[in-house]
């Protein structure tokens, strides 16, 4: 595989093949005949202190990639190997027992609903603590500290005010200052951001965005950032991924991938950007009909039906792998 | 609402503060609560009920004649005829035997308070733990729990406990025991696992799952929190229903009890008092509507709890 990490870096996390079918319908004595190809055969790196965007619009399957990568779901198949810098890299989707309890110390997942990721009936500092609590990662005497510290760090000062609060007297953007607080507290290396400024007001989420990436800077943190915002993606994300229903379609740096496109897909996403000038045109890519659900899906190209170049030589072939076109970028089509 | 908790405390003063924190939710209930005329009603009939319990130990040891006002062996030899009607010495009479039909009361109204919060206590236990379980595993467990459930809430309650009686002694222990286990694996179970399966599901479980939370952590410091209050308001209703399981047993005689509402009214029936209601109205009317009080208030606050715990039902 041909990264664009640094010649000489291993890759913090590899992903090789990764599958993650669902059953579509439940028996009770021989398994399900049709599953949805939530995420159907994935590869990409992550390389060391890089933030890695995967965009794509909802139902593509890029938040079951980032519960994967935490093992928040069991793959159905391929590998992600972690790299954590001491030893040989580990894959986790075999991890079973204390040794996943060690890499849940490292890869930590921020969520996408501040509303419902914080337990009502437990303080600020009963949350924060809890990673530090259940992995037993300082003193019982020091977790006040090292919340404080944390808390200070998220911007939630002074710390003090905070501690002994319920979630239902803070603001959405302060809660989502909670929750990174209790996903860096145990400083992992890896964190799983799936949209965390989605559900916050425009207002506070470029406050929001800043604070994880200076925290990402001062604590060596490589984010996998979910979002369906190619805005977003580009004021985070050093490179990206773009999926439709459970492939990745296009990677490359950002820049790359958002000014010079190469996938159909990509395009229509970006035609879909409103430009902030009411005389400025654009010519619309125009593809037609929704998402479909990815259920037991033909082995041709997974845009086929939707895409606006799609010919006979599309549709008689596997889905197309990716490969180098454009402007660095990796593509998965025939015709780009 | 800003809230000045002042300088981080320091570890050892944690709990110090949690006092605090669980003080100022409770006064927060507390207030919710007065504002409920049915809770308040019925807390002042619990309350007058546990006096009335309290006092008769005190009345027994001072006042009270321990050869007359016995609730069991004792014999109004101050009067002429039994049953007697209410005079000053005896104010609620004497029943067909000769008791003080007071000292009855009261000494009953312990049992009855120790039956109903026991079998809520074993019923709340076993509920909570079995909703919890069924709904964060699902699959195998949580089907063979709620098929369990189902045989519990198919068994008619009165008739097993009935067969029971006649098979063992069933005393006020085994009887809350009985009545706890039976709603704990039964109905209550299947309403907080209902509960249980709108927390399971919320991202909090899946950060603690992240963090490195075990199973059993889960489960106990995520899910049976968000469960307490409801599990608190089915405590109410099953002293409710513990207490006339009660009654209606030792009515008809089937439980090895010393005295208790029911079987004071039992005596009145043997003796064939039971259909004179309008001339030997102190024989039925003090047990009966205690029976009938202390259920309903046990009743009347757990629907005012289900105020103070669901604001949905809350009347701005």
């Amino acid at each position: 595989m041909a990264g664009a990490t640094a010649v000489g870096t291993k890759p913090l996390i590899r992903v090789e093949g990764l599958e993650k079918h669902f059953p579509a319908e439940s028996h009770w004595f021989r398994r399900s005949d049709s599953f949805v190809h939530a995420v159907d055969g994935i590869s990409f790196e992550l390389a060391r202190g890089e933030s890695f965007g995967l965009v794509g619009e909802s139902g593509c399957g890029k938040t079951t990639t980032g519960r994967l990568l935490v093992r928040l779901a069991e793959p159905t198949g391929g590998h992600v190997l972690f790299d954590d810098g001491e030893g040989a890299s580990t894959d986790i989707t075999t991890l079973r027992g204390d040794d996943l309890k060690a890499f849940r110390r490292k890869a930590q997942m921020i969520f996408q609903d501040p509303y419902e990721s914080l337990n009502p009936r437990r303080t600020i500092f009963d949350t924060v603590a809890e990673p530090l609590k259940v992995q037993n990662a300082c003193p019982p005497l020091e977790r006040m500290e090292r919340v404080s510290r944390m808390l200070e760090m998220v911007g939630l000062t002074p710390p003090a005010t905070y501690l002994f609060r319920y979630p239902h007297e803070l603001s959405g953007g302060q809660r989502q200052r909670v929750a990174i607080a209790r996903a860096l507290v145990i400083e992992p290396i890896f964190v799983v951001a799936d949209e965390p400024t989605s559900m916050l007001d425009v207002s506070i989420r470029t406050g929001v965005m800043n604070l994880m990436e200076s925290l990402a800077e001062r604590l060596g943190i490589s984010y996998l950032y979910i979002t369906h915002d190619l805005a977003v993606a580009r004021y985070m994300c050093s490179r990206i991924a773009v999926m439709y229903l459970g492939k990745i379609v296009e990677m490359g740096d950002t820049e790359a991938v958002l000014q010079n496109p190469q996938h159909p897909y990509t395009q229509a996403l970006l035609s879909a950007v409103p430009i902030p000038d009411p005389t400025a045109t654009r010519a619309p890519v125009r593809i037609s009909g929704g998402v479909a659900r990815p259920l037991d899906p033909p082995p041709r190209c997974r845009f086929y039906s939707r895409c606006p170049i799609a010919d006979d030589f599309c549709r008689d072939n596997p889905h197309p792998p990716l490969e180098k076109k454009g402007a660095g970028q990796r593509v998965a089509c025939y015709k780009a | 609402m800003v809230i000045d908790t002042g300088p981080i405390p320091n570890a050892p003063s944690l709990w110090r503060v949690r006092l605090g924190l669980a003080g100022r939710s409770l006064k927060q209930n507390w207030s919710l609560f007065l504002r409920t005329r049915i809770g308040i009603l019925g807390l002042v009939i619990i309350v007058f009920y546990m006096l009335l319990a309290l006092a008769h130990p005190i009345l027994m040891n001072t006042v009270w004649d321990e050869r007359i006002y016995d609730p069991v062996i004792g014999f109004a030899f101050d009067e002429t005829q039994q049953p007697a009607p209410p005079s000053l010495s005896h104010p609620l009479g004497t029943d067909p035997l000769g008791r003080d039909i007071l000292s009855q009361l009261m000494f009953s109204a312990r049992s009855e308070f120790l039956l109903g919060l026991l079998a809520a206590v074993v019923t709340v236990c076993i509920g909570t733990m079995v909703g919890a379980t069924a709904a964060y595993f699902g699959g195998l467990i949580d089907m063979l729990l709620m098929r369990l459930a189902d045989i519990m809430i198919m068994m008619p309650g009165i008739s097993i406990l009935i067969v029971l009686s006649a098979l063992i002694e069933v005393g006020h222990l085994e009887l809350a025991l009985l009545i706890g286990i039976l709603s704990g694996f039964g109905g209550t179970g299947v309403v907080l696992k209902s509960q249980a399966l709108s927390v399971v599901v919320k991202p909090y479980i899946e950060a603690a799952r992240t963090s490195g939370g075990g199973t059993l952590h889960i489960i106990l410091v995520h899910v049976v929190p968000n469960l307490l209050p409801l599990s608190f308001l089915y405590m109410m209703f099953t002293v409710t229903s513990a207490i006339f399981s009660e009654a209606v047993l030792s009515f008809l005689g089937l439980l090895d009890v010393r005295m208790s509402w029911g079987l004071m009214i039992h005596t009145t029936e043997s003796a064939g008092y039971l259909l004179q209601v309008g001339e030997y109205w102190w024989l039925i009317f003090p047990a009966s509507l205690s029976i009938t009080l202390l259920c309903s208030s046990f009743y009347l606050l757990g629907r005012s709890l289900d105020e103070v715990v669901n604001p949905r039902l809350r009347r701005t």
